[in-house]
C-alpha cells in the first residue's frame, strides 16, 4: 500500500471531486465565522437569493473588533457595532450558533473552538482568518480563507482549492530552561524565513513537539502562516485525547471510544515522502525575539541584529526600511532596548497556560514604571479560570491591567492601540508595520519573555530575571 | 461575486519594489469595518500613502502622478500575512487588475483569483527588468495575455509565460466565480456529505 502522510489522509478523504486541470472541490467539516470577514459573504448570498446550506457546521463569535472593556454596554464605535450587530442578525436569520459578547463561551474564535471540543482530529476546518492554522494542533487540516470562500462554505459547505505541497518540520531533543513553544516556532520561522513554507502544508513532528501540551502545540501551529504555510498540523496522541475528553462538543460515552480508535489511525505512515523536510535540535534554541517587521526577522535575545553583509538590491532596501521603521541599527544588540508596552494575549498566546506562566513569574514583582502592561484573556473561560486560580490578583498586584476577551492589540481594530513610535513586546503573531496601531513598533516573544520585560522595563533574557 | 472579464490587458504599470508587502500594509485592519464591499480603494496602502493627518506622502508611488495603470509591479512575497480579502478588494477598487511579482503569498493569490485580479508570477530576473524599465520610463506598457498565458514588455517584445490552471483561466476570461460551479454540484456534495 502507498505510504501517505497525515495531511494526505485527511485531505483525500474530503475531496468531493477533482476538477480536471483545476482545483479540488473540498468538503469542510467545521466553519468558524467572526464579524469582520463574514458580512459581505452573507450579503452576497442574499444578492444571489440563496441561503446557508448547513448552519450546524458553522459557529460564530465576535472577536476581531470588539472592545475589551465594558463589554456589557453598547459598543461605542459605530462601525464595529454595526459589524457585530450584522453578525447577530445573520446568525439569527440562518440559525447559526453564536457565542456572543458576554456569553459563557465568548472569545477569540481559535481559542473557543478547541475549548468547546468543536475542533477534533481528522476534521477540515476553515475560517476567514489566517490563524485558523491553530486548530491543526489537534491533527486537523485547518487554514484561513478569504471572504469569497466564506461565502462558498456557507452556500455549499465546500471550497475549491488545490492541494498544497507537503513539508515536515522535525524538532527533536530537549529545549533548555526558559525556552517555550513560542521560542520554538519563532526560531523555525527565523531559520526558514517568512515565506519559506509558502505553497506547503506543514506537519510538525519530533520528540520536542510530542512533549508539548495541547496549548503549546496550538501556539506552534498558529504561527504556521507566518512562514507562508497554508497551515500546520500535529498528529493526535494521548495528549490530544486527554485534552478533548469531556469537552462540551467532544464525543461522549461509547461514541468516545469508537472515535478515539479512529483518531489513533491519524498519523503519517513510516516511509511516507514529503516534498521538503527540515530537522532542528531543540537544544540549539534559546529565548527568541523579533527585531523587524515580519515574523521571520527573529533572533535569540542574547544575539545581535544582523548586519547587511551579503544583502543586495530590493532585499537590502527592504531590510533597511524595516530597521528604520523599528528605529534599530544593523549589528546592534537587542538586549537593553527600552520598551513602553507589553501585551499578553491573542490566539497565539492568550490561553490559560500562558496567563499562568506570566503570573507565576511576576508573582512578588512589580512591573517597571515605564511599562504599560495589558493582559487580554483569549476567552471568557480563560478569564474565569484566571480569576478562580488567583492569577488575576497576582497580575494586578504586579501592575498588569486585565482586560476582557478579544483579539485586542494583536491587530488593534478596537481602541487597544500602541501609540506611534512606541515599543511593544507582544505575545501575538505579527510584527508588521502598524499592526498594533499606526506607527507602533512590535517585537514578538514568549509570555515568559514578556513577563521578564515587564519587570525590567527593557529587552532582557528571562533566564536572567527569573533564576528559578 | 461576478467581476469584469479579463482576457488581454495592455497597460502602463506602477512600480512598488518592496519585498514582503503584507496585507496589513495593503489595507490596515482599522479599515476593515465595512459591512459592504465599497470604498476600499480609498484606503489602499493607507499608512504608506497618507500621514497621520491624512495628507498624501509625496514619496509614495501612488501619490506620484508620473506612474499609473492597471498593473502593479511588486517585490518578492507580496500579500503575506492576514487572509483578508479586503486587500484584493482595495486593489481592484483602486483600479488594479493585475499584480506582477516573483513570489506571492498563498492565500492572497487564491483571493485574487476569486475576485478577478490576476496574480502573475514571473522569474526574479524578469520582475527586476520590468521594474527597472517601468521606473525609467513610465510610458512603457506591459501586455498580460490570459489565453496565451504570456506577459510581454511591449517596447522590446521580451516576454515570459506564466502559470494559471485551466479552470481559473476559464473563470477569469468569463468573469465567473466558484459559487456557480459549486452550486451546480449540489447533488454530488449532498451525497458526499451524507456519511460525514
Amino acid at each position: 500500500m502507498e505510504k501517505t502522510t497525515l495531511f494526505d489522509k485527511i485531505w483525500d478523504a474530503h475531496v468531493v471531486k477533482s476538477v480536471p486541470s483545476g482545483p479540488d472541490v473540498f468538503f469542510i467539516d467545521k466553519h468558524f465565522i467572526h464579524e469582520v470577514t463574514s458580512p459581505v459573504a452573507f450579503l452576497n448570498l442574499e444578492t444571489r437569493g440563496i441561503g446557508v446550506k448547513n448552519p450546524s457546521r458553522t459557529i460564530a463569535t465576535p472577536d476581531h473588533n470588539v472592545p475589551t472593556v465594558d463589554q456589557d454596554k453598547t459598543i461605542k464605535d459605530k462601525l464595529s457595532r454595526m459589524q457585530v450587530e450584522r453578525l447577530r442578525e445573520n446568525c439569527a436569520k440562518y440559525g447559526i450558533e453564536l457565542h456572543d459578547l458576554g456569553s459563557a463561551h465568548h472569545g477569540i474564535v481559535h481559542v473557543i473552538g478547541p475549548e468547546l471540543g468543536i475542533t477534533q482530529p481528522g476534521m477540515t476546518i476553515v475560517c476567514g482568518d489566517s490563524h485558523t492554522s491553530t486548530h491543526g494542533a489537534f491533527g486537523a487540516i485547518a487554514f484561513g480563507i478569504g471572504t469569497s470562500e466564506v461565502e462558498m462554505v456557507l452556500a455549499t459547505q465546500c471550497i475549491m482549492q488545490s492541494k498544497a505541497k507537503k513539508m515536515r518540520i522535525n524538532i527533536d531533543g530537549i529545549a533548555g530552561k526558559g525556552v517555550t513553544s513560542k521560542d520554538l516556532i519563532l526560531y523555525v520561522i527565523a531559520q526558514i524565513s517568512a515565506s519559506g513554507a509558502t505553497g506547503y502544508f506543514v506537519e510538525y513532528a519530533g520528540t520536542a513537539i510530542q512533549s508539548l501540551s495541547m496549548e503549546a502545540r496550538m501556539t506552534v501551529c498558529n504561527m504556521s502562516i507566518e512562514m507562508g504555510a497554508r497551515g500546520g498540523l500535529i498528529a493526535p496522541d494521548e495528549t490530544t485525547f486527554d485534552y478533548l475528553k469531556g469537552k462540551k462538543y467532544a464525543p461522549q460515552g461509547e461514541d468516545w471510544d469508537k472515535t478515539v480508535a479512529y483518531w489513533k489511525t491519524l498519523k503519517t505512515d513510516e516511509g511516507a515522502v514529503f516534498d521538503k523536510e527540515y530537522h532542528f535540535d531543540a537544544a540549539d534554541i534559546e529565548p527568541m525575539i523579533t527585531y523587524g517587521t515580519n515574523p521571520g526577522m527573529g533572533i535569540k535575545i542574547v544575539g545581535n541584529i544582523p548586519t547587511t553583509e551579503g544583502m543586495e538590491g530590493s532585499n537590502k532596501t527592504s531590510y533597511l526600511k524595516s530597521l528604520a521603521y523599528m528605529g534599530f541599527e544593523p549589528g546592534e544588540a537587542i538586549k537593553g532596548k527600552k520598551v513602553d508596552f507589553v501585551f499578553v494575549g491573542s490566539c497565539t498566546n492568550g490561553r490559560i497556560e500562558d496567563i499562568r506562566s506570566v503570573a507565576e513569574f511576576v508573582k512578588g514583582h512589580k512591573k517597571a514604571d515605564n511599562i504599560t502592561a495589558w493582559i487580554v484573556p483569549g476567552s471568557r473561560e480563560v478569564e474565569k479560570m484566571a480569576h478562580e486560580e488567583g492569577l488575576v490578583k497576582i497580575l494586578e498586584e504586579a501592575g498588569f491591567e486585565l482586560r476582557q476577551p478579544g483579539c485586542s492589540a494583536c491587530l488593534a481594530m478596537n481602541d487597544d492601540k500602541i501609540p506611534s513610535g512606541k515599543y511593544a513586546v507582544s505575545t501575538s503573531n505579527r510584527n508588521f508595520e502598524g499592526r498594533q496601531g499606526p506607527g507602533a513598533r512590535t517585537m514578538l516573544a514568549s509570555p515568559l519573555t514578556v513577563a521578564a520585560v515587564a519587570v525590567r522595563g527593557e529587552i532582557c533574557d528571562p533566564r536572567e530575571v527569573f533564576q528559578n | 461575486m461576478a467581476y469584469d472579464k479579463f482576457t488581454v490587458l495592455t497597460s502602463t504599470a506602477v512600480p512598488l519594489p518592496t519585498d514582503n508587502v503584507d496585507t496589513d500594509q495593503i489595507i490596515p485592519a482599522r479599515f476593515l469595518k465595512a459591512t459592504e464591499r465599497v470604498g476600499f480603494g480609498d484606503n489602499l496602502f493607507r499608512d504608506w500613502r497618507y500621514d497621520v493627518e491624512g495628507n498624501p506622502k509625496k514619496d509614495f508611488v501612488l501619490n506620484d502622478p508620473t506612474y499609473s495603470g492597471k498593473i502593479l509591479l511588486s517585490g518578492r512575497n507580496f500579500g503575506s500575512g492576514s487572509s483578508r480579502e479586503h486587500a484584493v478588494w482595495a486593489l481592484y477598487d483602486y483600479g488594479f487588475r493585475c499584480v506582477v511579482s516573483s513570489f506571492f503569498a498563498d492565500i492572497f493569490k487564491n483571493n485574487c483569483l476569486n475576485i478577478g485580479v490576476l496574480p502573475v508570477t514571473v522569474s526574479p530576473q524578469f520582475a527586476d527588468k520590468l521594474l527597472e524599465k517601468i521606473t525609467a520610463n513610465p510610458a512603457e506598457t506591459i501586455t498580460v495575455d490570459i489565453p496565451s498565458q504570456k506577459i510581454t514588455l511591449d517596447s522590446t517584445g521580451e516576454s515570459e509565460s506564466f502559470d494559471i490552471n485551466e479552470y481559473k483561466k476559464d473563470n477569469m476570461q468569463n468573469g465567473f466565480d466558484d459559487i456557480d460551479y459549486l452550486l451546480s454540484m449540489s447533488e454530488e456534495i449532498d451525497a458526499f456529505a451524507s456519511d460525514k
